[in-house]
């Protein structure tokens, strides 16, 4: 499993410095992260610890097994975010 | 010998003021922190602004109350600064203070017809909608069958939501009564969004573009040809485009590729390439003359829209919503940058025009760098002025003032404004709301009027009017 971040992050930074794995981006000082409209959890990397869900400040942190249903499309949001980023990093290399 | 602990007066209650004590406190666990607050109740825009049924955002006010209320940070509300207390009185009673006013007040189009009954800047109709006690007396055309709104942002994205959703889906909402009442009534089947610029421009963010196409009963239609992206667009997207952009542009196809849906209670339909140029009517809007756009990519490489020379295009309409904006206004005896509508600041140190540093004022929020960015961006905008602070407290930059006392400072208000809202005041009217709320099955039932308002924090609570 993984947890899902969903549309009503705020861009809170609270998630990111309790990540253990580091699996929240973009990190505030990315490239990416002024443009980001809000965080995303890397799928590949999410160890399901929940620490993040308890730092949220809006709970817009779902497991993905109980993400309401009006938030469905931020599975593969948060994966497909992370997939565009890969292929533009092996682009720029 | 000892130091005196640092006194910091915060002049706004809002998400920026609300960030920086938090962060104030993190820094300096010794500082005394005033929240002043024009209004009898804190969090600015997250009571204020963010649209009723975004309640899940609103739980922000948790953190803030914790981060700050909680931790001995004061709130003093019903205290305008520059009208009950000045800011050369604030310097006298405080080691430093830090301005997080926001922006109050909205860009302007630029076009005739603008002021016309029936126009009227977004951000009115948004504080109208969310209780904001200045504009509970604003009255909205809602018995006409269509409403433009101008403008690609968040803010057109909320106003259009709000024209379009149920009666029984606001009734569920912390809405205000009177626009409850008023939206119930209303008689609007369509709201045309109009956008200067092409769909991979919107200013959108994804979550509330998806919203708009996924409403109950609404059918939200994007023409094709709108969608036919000219070369520029289409290269930009490619190569500097945001994942915001792109996912906005993919969600605008999937609107527009599906079947027409006549049942729909409302309709919404998103114009881009569309400029507005006259808002007609004799006495009050009739309709909206637009002129189509392209884009061009400018010296700097921005895309811009440039008016094409075709005929033009009215709409007729009943109701424009202006939403290209907030702006902010000048405070009195502080500096203001008038080109770009800020405190003039290096990283949130207050200097004046000319550049000389004004020791011990700061800014924070969209008064420090004008009106972006999303709630979470005052965090990092909070702790870079923050650290100035910080640095200057640690420097011995900031000389004590000469009124260093709590009490000095109580006894000023207390001859000024004694219906001055504090913690427990604002803890009242909070508890009422909630309590009345519970009572409708909604989340909070807002007092709107300053008199509600003030009589609540007095533990004067107005009863609530039974339930429907």
């Amino acid at each position: 499993m993984t947890y899902v971040i969903a549309g009503s992050c705020i861009k809170d930074d609270s998630c990111i410095e309790v990540c253990p794995v580091d699996c929240i981006h973009p990190k505030v000082g990315a490239a990416d992260f002024e443009t980001a409209e809000q965080l995303y959890i890397d799928p590949q990397v999410c160890i399901d610890c929940d620490a993040c869900v308890e730092a949220c400040p809006v709970d817009a942190i779902f497991a993905d097994f109980e993400l309401p249903e009006k938030y469905g499309y931020a599975l593969g949001l948060n994966a497909h975010f992370f997939a565009e980023r890969s292929t533009a990093e092996r682009t720029a290399a | 010998m000892v130091r005196a602990r640092p006194r910091v007066a915060i002049v706004g209650a809002g998400p920026a003021g609300a960030f920086a004590a938090a962060c104030l406190l993190r820094a300096r666990g010794d500082a005394e922190i005033d929240l002043f607050e024009r209004l009898p109740t804190p969090w600015g825009l997250l009571r204020g602004g963010v649209a009723p049924d975004h309640q899940e955002i609103k739980r922000l006010e948790d953190t803030f109350d914790r981060q700050t209320l909680q931790c001995g940070c004061r709130f003093l509300g019903n205290v305008e600064v520059g009208v009950d207390v000045s800011h050369a009185e604030l310097l006298r009673h405080y080691t430093a203070v830090i301005y997080a006013t926001g922006a109050q007040t909205d860009k302007s189009l630029g076009i005739p017809g603008e002021d016309l009954p029936g126009s009227s800047p977004a951000t009115d109709f948004v504080a109208w909608y969310n209780g904001h006690p200045d504009y509970r007396g604003l009255e909205f055309d809602l018995s006409t069958n269509r409403a433009v709104v101008i403008g690609n942002g968040n803010v057109a994205a909320d106003v259009a939501r709000m024209l379009t959703l149920s009666a029984r889906e606001l009734e569920r909402t912390d809405i205000a009564d009177h626009a409850l009442e008023a939206l119930r009534g209303s008689r609007i089947e369509e709201v045309i969004v109009l956008g200067r610029r092409g769909p991979a421009q919107a200013a959108f963010t994804s979550a509330e573009l998806r919203e708009l196409g996924h409403l109950d009963g609404v059918d939200t239609r994007v023409d094709p040809d709108d969608l036919a992206l000219d070369r520029i667009s289409r290269r930009w997207l490619a190569e500097q485009g945001t994942f915001t952009a792109r996912t906005n542009v993919e969600l605008l196809r999937e609107f527009a590729a599906r079947p027409a849906r006549p049942e729909a209670r409302r309709r919404i339909e998103l114009r881009f390439l569309s400029s507005p140029v006259e808002i007609r009517g004799s006495g009050s809007v009739e309709a909206v003359d637009l002129r189509r756009n392209e884009i061009v990519r400018t010296a700097d490489g921005a895309l811009r829209a440039r008016p094409l020379d075709t005929d033009m295009e009215t709409i007729e309409c009943g109701l424009v919503l202006r939403s290209v904006g907030y702006r902010a206004v000048p405070l009195p005896d502080v500096p203001f940058d008038e080109r770009r509508f800020v405190l003039p600041n290096n990283h949130g140190r207050v200097h004046t025009p000319a550049g000389e540093p004004l020791p011990g004022v700061y800014a924070v929020g969209w008064i420090k760098r004008g009106p972006t960015g999303i709630l979470g961006t005052n965090k990092r905008d909070a702790e870079e002025t923050v650290s100035c602070l910080a640095e200057d407290l640690r420097a011995g930059a900031l000389p004590e003032p000469p009124n260093p006392d709590r009490a000095q400072l109580d006894a000023l208000l207390a001859e000024r404004k004694p219906d001055l809202v504090t913690v427990e005041g604002w803890r009242a009217i909070d508890a009422h709301e909630l309590e009345h709320g519970r009572s409708e099955l909604r989340p909070r039932v807002k007092l709107a009027s300053p008199d509600e308002l003030l009589a609540a924090a007095a533990g004067r609570a107005p009863s609530p009017a039974p339930a429907r």
